[in-house]
């Protein structure tokens, strides 16, 4: 009796295999994604025990409950996990025992052509899965169907811990402000970049050299674009009353617009209008080199007393400031552009690091309001510090749940 | 006056400011729609803008060569390759600038590929002969800072390239520590403040702190 248990086991174990092979999984769900747009759907299902590298799951949709089934993209069996989404579904360690795969649309023929349909919200979609085995092997499709109707959501619940840190800025920058306006003695640690600019500027003025400002590379929209507007105000302002020449070589024509306002503004500011020459704020070229090629030939042909690099830069950082130091002017540079500062530091005079570049602005002007939020920063980035700190902790004590709390998802 | 100057500007930066904050943490289709219709109207402005930009250019060097200021050949120059970009641009191989750009061997494609993507290319590379004199410079060791630099520097680089492990196994494993560890933190600390300024910029933006990009004043 025993031999034959033996016999029959070994004959059969295969066909038990492949019996495990074509199931369907367990537990397929569909969910509507929370935190997003209402395009968004989330399939589950439990990690089957046959699962291998040849095992692939293709989920397949339909718009309406009798309607025809689309199939979707196919997803290999060892990936795509809870785990993987923990905006959705957090750090559970029961995550990694099922699958989960988000989804907007699906493609379908249309007149032959393939067309993208995306999921809209709302509307109640039909879905099941299939399971294959290897490439040639056929599809098991689930016979039931599930259904979910996604919908849109008023708040990004996953941005959160954010979103606090943000108003806790926001309340700590206002207040500062509003100190300062009462004291206006603040305490702000010197920075040798910005207190040099007088002094070149100086310079071009004695040598009756003119003054060369450029921008870096980014759109107008980007902060680190305005900063550098911001200090091109300032710094046209002492320019004018410095009776001295400016030159702004603009790569975008829309930030070549906006620094001849500033510009302008400020020689009317300054009380000097007539000294304001809109020519010499002018658009040079949107192509990286092009750029950088006119700027270099300006400065070897002009020679300009000083040279500002403020802004984010790209390769063009090492041409320029080369160029600018044969050239023999006094360079000040600013730049959030990590990649970028060693060149600037080893080709310039001052350098203004990272977060200096937006500090640049209030500290030229001095205005205590100005002054205020720079302090308010510096709290901003004290409490920065604190949570590194107890992150630090938490990590190296295990306490995941707590470091999570400091986590982007 | 003071209305279109100063209390318009700073509305406006105001309202589109907070619609901005509001719009990244509203996930909602609404949301979407709005930042796509804002993404458009920017669209619709540099194009416009894009104008005036072609115009200064051209209008700066006209009044070069009509002054004949030093050099003012270069000028002359822009104006040419203006000139060619343009008529190939707009003729289109025949098909003239109102249907799609012709695809292929076309006139504007032999002059983008043989004469403007190598001036590009020779404008890169000079970047090679800058970095050797810069990197020449900075590691002169005046100081115990320089020192240190010139040390970390030689690991780096003599770390990545494949004969570094031949002459000591561990000089690869030294420099991506080098990168992994000092740089990162370093690079990491410059984040968090061209973070935190980032932030503060905006708001003294936003509530009409910072005036400077309209000239300054109060």
């Amino acid at each position: 009796m025993r031999k034959l248990t033996v016999v029959l086991f070994l004959a059969f174990w295969p066909f038990y295999l492949l019996g495990q092979e074509v199931s369907v999984p367990d537990g397929f769900q569909a969910i509507d994604k929370p935190n997003d747009n209402g395009q968004g759907v989330i399939l589950i299902w439990k990690k089957m025990s046959f699962e291998t590298d040849d095992v692939t799951y293709t989920p397949m949709v339909a718009e309406s409950a009798n309607g025809e089934f689309y199939r979707m993209d196919e997803v290999p069996a060892i990936l795509n996990f809870k785990s993987d989404l923990p905006a959705v579904f957090g750090y559970d360690k029961e995550n990694a025992d099922w699958h989960a795969i988000e989804v907007q649309g699906f493609s379908k023929m249309v007149d032959g052509k393939n067309q993208n349909v995306f999921f809209e919200p709302n509307h109640t979609y039909f879905f099941k899965i299939a399971v294959r085995l290897g490439k040639n092997g056929g599809d098991i499709v689930s016979t039931g169907e599930v259904s979910t109707t996604p919908v849109g959501n008023l708040f990004a619940r996953q941005k959160t811990n954010n979103f606090l840190i943000f108003i806790f800025l926001l309340i700590t920058i206002l207040t500062f402000i509003h100190i300062a306006k009462r004291n206006s003695n603040l305490f702000i640690r010197k920075i040798a970049g910005l207190d040099a600019i007088d002094d070149a500027l100086g310079r071009a003025t004695e040598m009756g050299r003119s003054v060369l400002f450029v921008h870096g590379l980014k759109s107008v929209y980007e902060v680190s674009t305005i900063a550098a507007i911001n200090i091109l105000g300032r710094i046209a302002k002492r320019v004018a009353e410095f009776d001295s020449q400016l030159k702004v070589a603009n790569w975008d024509p829309v930030i070549q617009q906006v620094s001849q306002e500033t510009v302008k503004e400020s020689y009317i500011e300054a009380g000097r209008p007539d000294a304001y020459k809109e020519e010499n704020v002018y658009f040079a070229s949107s192509e990286q080199f092009s750029y950088a090629a006119a700027i270099e030939g300006l400065m070897m042909r002009e020679k300009p007393a000083a040279n500002f690099y403020f802004g984010y830069f790209y390769a063009e950082s090492l041409l320029l400031s080369e160029t600018g130091n044969a050239a023999g002017s006094i360079q000040i540079a600013g730049t959030d552009a990590f990649t970028q500062i060693p060149f600037f530091i080893t080709t310039c005079d001052y350098t203004l690091i990272g977060e200096e570049l937006y500090a640049a602005s209030a500290y030229l002007s001095r205005e205590p309001k100005l002054l205020g939020s720079l302090k308010g920063q510096d709290m901003g980035k004290l409490v920065l510090i604190i949570i590194l700190i107890l992150g630090t902790l938490f990590t190296t004590f295990g306490w995941q749940g707590l470091a999570r709390m400091f986590t982007s998802l | 006056m003071n209305f279109w100057k100063k209390t318009l500007p700073l509305t406006i930066a105001f309202c589109s400011g907070w619609l901005g904050i509001m719009l990244d943490y509203i996930p909602h289709q609404a949301s979407d729609a709005t930042m796509n219709a804002t993404t458009k109207g920017l669209t619709v402005v540099v194009a416009i803008v894009a104008f005036l930009g072609i115009y200064s250019l051209l209008q700066m060097h006209y009044v070069k060569i009509k002054r004949q200021n030093s050099s003012w050949g270069y000028s002359v120059m822009i104006w040419i390759g203006f000139l060619f970009m343009f008529i190939f641009g707009v003729y289109n191989s025949g098909q003239w600038f109102w249907n799609a750009q012709v695809e292929g061997a076309t006139a504007i494609d032999w002059l983008y590929r043989f004469i403007f993507t190598p001036c590009q290319a020779t404008m890169f590379s000079i970047l090679a002969f800058f970095i050797a004199s810069a990197a020449y410079r900075t590691f002169r060791a005046k100081s115990i800072e320089a020192g240190i630099l010139l040390v970390c520097a030689v690991i780096v680089m003599f770390g990545m390239v494949p004969i570094s492990g031949v002459v000591w196994e561990g000089f690869p494993d030294a420099a991506q520590w080098l990168l992994d560890y000092p740089n990162m933190a370093v690079k990491r600390a410059i984040y968090f403040g061209v973070a935190l300024g980032g932030i503060s910029t905006s708001l003294r933006i936003i509530f009409g702190i910072e005036r400077s990009y309209m000239g300054g004043g109060e």
